[in-house]
């Protein structure tokens, strides 16, 4: 199997081939290391931080920023955001907070990035 | 008439970093005026991640990014006043701001620091053809409604321009359900960063339709789609090359200008490249006292740079005010040649500069294994070879105080092969 991928490790963005045959991979177009290792990862286990946010009752705003605690595997995206759009959560919110534990299955947490007061009202 | 030593005109990254700045500097009464509801600025709805790599040796989020500078603020006790709006700067440093409980109030301040960062160019600027319909957001407004205000601006979308909100948002869209249809560029080369390509539109199989640009847009309630062409090299659309795309939403993120009508009023010169201030090695501007950093001074990429440059200008408006004097001795002209777009500064002077400066510049296109070329009246002194330069990255160059003569009169820039 052949794949074409952008290096993104600088501003070069090399166009990079990379090559799977059987359990070897050879990347190639690559101006320096730091591109293969990129290329090899990108196709055997690319990753993802997912930003979005959640819905926040009592709060100042409706909505509170979360990403994952770290990287997850790209094609989790789209299953952890249909978790993170299915939560809910009140206010007072701290950047920190845990919102989920799990998401997706991932065992990555969902995180809060900012700061939502509780509001009366 | 209130009386402050240091007033600071915005409370985005630039202004928070600059109060901290002028702090750290021996000056204990300082404060930020912020017309919004919260300290933070424009990082409060880039909810993405990617702030903070230099500063924090972590990737943030935006928000968190904030947050930390806030945390700081409050605990160095700087205050500020938040939905206050300065209307007016005059040349003696008198603010005209208006809030909801005071109404108009004139505060007099012994330095002032420019922070109001930028705006998009909105749609009238681009000259867009067809109606009016509903469903045409700049980038950075539907990033607004739809972080902030928990909006969905539309479940089918089409955007132009492919500066880096607009490439976010097109990820932002796709995560949260919605098709973005393809993003249209009309450059050859894309002004985004070349990680956003590859993560917020190659991710999700979005096309980037280089060259080309929106030469109609249906509908008249609501957009029902637009009209696409391809462009020739002088940008003009090229006959025939037309396609429909249904969308219910265009965005368009098509490039950002310093907001800049305080620093008209104060009579400040602006330099017509950037849109920002022309500004001298300590960061003050044409009239005496008056400091500009940030996205207000010239559009930056990296918030990283943004604080670096604020403190500065906080530092050094904190010297105006102990010193009371600016600058002085002769000015040498700094200027960007042959590819290079412009410099900040745009002036030095070599008597009291620092003994190394940062000059940041941009360039015009894309050039490959190039040099930047750094000439003291028109005597090459420095060389830095790049593999690669693009409009999208700002680049910098270091001068040294004891490289420079008392004779010295003009620094220029160029990219030479
Ligand atoms: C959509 C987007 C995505 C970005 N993505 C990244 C990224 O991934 N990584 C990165 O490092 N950088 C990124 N940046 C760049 C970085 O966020 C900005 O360079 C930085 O926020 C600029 O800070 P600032 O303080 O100059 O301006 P701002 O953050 O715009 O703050 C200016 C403040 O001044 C206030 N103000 C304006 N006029 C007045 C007035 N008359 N009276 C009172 N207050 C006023 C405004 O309300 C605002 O709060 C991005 C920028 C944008 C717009
Ligand atoms: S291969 Fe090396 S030089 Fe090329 S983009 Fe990747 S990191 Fe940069």
């Amino acid at each position: 199997m052949k794949q074409e991928l952008t290096c993104i490790r600088c501003p070069m963005g090399c166009q990079l081939t990379v090559e799977i045959s059987g359990d070897s991979v050879t990347v190639s177009g690559n101006t320096c290391p730091r591109g293969a290792d990129y290329g090899k990862k990108e196709v055997t286990a690319p990753t993802r931080i997912v930003t979005s946010s959640v819905k926040v009752r009592g709060g100042e705003l409706p909505l509170v920023s979360v990403k994952t605690a770290s990287d997850i595997p790209k094609d989790k995206i789209f299953d952890v955001m249909a978790e993170i759009r299915r939560c809910y959560t009140d206010a007072p919110v701290y950047v920190g907070d845990i919102l989920i534990a799990d998401a997706a299955g991932t065992g990555c947490a969902i995180v809060a990035t900012r700061n939502v007061e509780r509001v009366n009202s | 008439m209130k009386q402050h030593k240091i007033v600071i005109i915005g409370g985005g990254p630039a202004g928070l970093a600059a109060a901290l700045g002028a702090k750290a500097h021996g000056i204990d009464d300082v404060l930020i005026l912020e017309r919004d509801e919260r300290l933070g600025g424009i990082l409060n709805q880039c909810i993405h991640n990617g702030f903070g790599l230099h500063t924090f040796k972590e990737e943030l989020t935006g928000p968190e990014y904030a947050q930390r500078y806030i945390d700081r603020v409050l605990a160095a006790g700087i205050p500020y006043q938040l939905r206050t709006t300065v209307a007016e700067i005059t040349p003696n440093r008198e603010i005209l701001c208006v809030n909801a409980e005071e109404g108009a109030v004139t505060i007099k301040a012994d330095a002032v620091i420019l922070a109001m960062g930028c705006r998009e160019r909105p749609r009238g600027a681009l000259g867009l053809p067809g109606f009016r319909p509903a469903g045409v957001y700049t980038a950075g407004t539907a990033q607004r409604l739809m972080n902030i205000d928990g909006y969905m601006v539309g479940r089918e979308a089409v955007i132009l321009g492919s500066g880096d909100i607009g490439l976010i948002m097109a990820r932002r869209m796709t995560l949260e359900g919605a098709k973005v249809r393809a993003v249209a560029e009309l450059m050859p080369y894309s002004g985004g960063l070349k990680r956003n390509i590859v993560q917020c539109l190659d991710d999700f199989g979005i096309p980037l339709k280089l060259s080309h640009t929106v030469t109609k847009i249906h509908g008249k309630e609501r957009v029902t789609g637009v009209t696409l062409s391809q462009v020739c090299a002088d940008r003009k659309p090229i006959p025939g090359t037309e396609e429909y795309y249904s969308c219910d939403t265009l965005l368009l993120s098509c490039g950002l200008l310093p907001e800049n009508e305080l620093s008209k009023s104060a009579s400040v010169e602006l330099d017509p490249v950037t849109g920002g201030a022309v500004v001298s090695d300590r960061l003050e501007t044409s009239v005496p006292g008056i400091f500009s950093c940030g996205n207000v001074l010239h559009v930056h990429d990296l918030v990283d740079n943004v604080s670096q440059e604020a403190a500065r200008a906080g530092e050094k408006a904190a010297e105006f005010v102990k010193n009371g004097r600016s600058s002085g001795g002769t000015a040498i002209r700094l200027k960007g040649e042959n590819g290079v777009r412009y410099t900040v500064p745009q002036i030095l002077y070599a008597d009291d500069m620092d003994e190394k400066l940062t000059v940041r510049l941009r360039v015009g296109d894309v050039f490959r294994n190039k040099a930047l070329v750094v000439c003291y009246d028109g005597k090459e002194v420095k060389r830095l070879k790049k593999r690669i330069m693009a409009p999208g990255e700002m680049e910098e160059v270091t001068l040294q105080r004891d490289s420079l003569t008392d004779d010295v009169r003009e620094i220029i820039i160029r990219v030479e092969g």
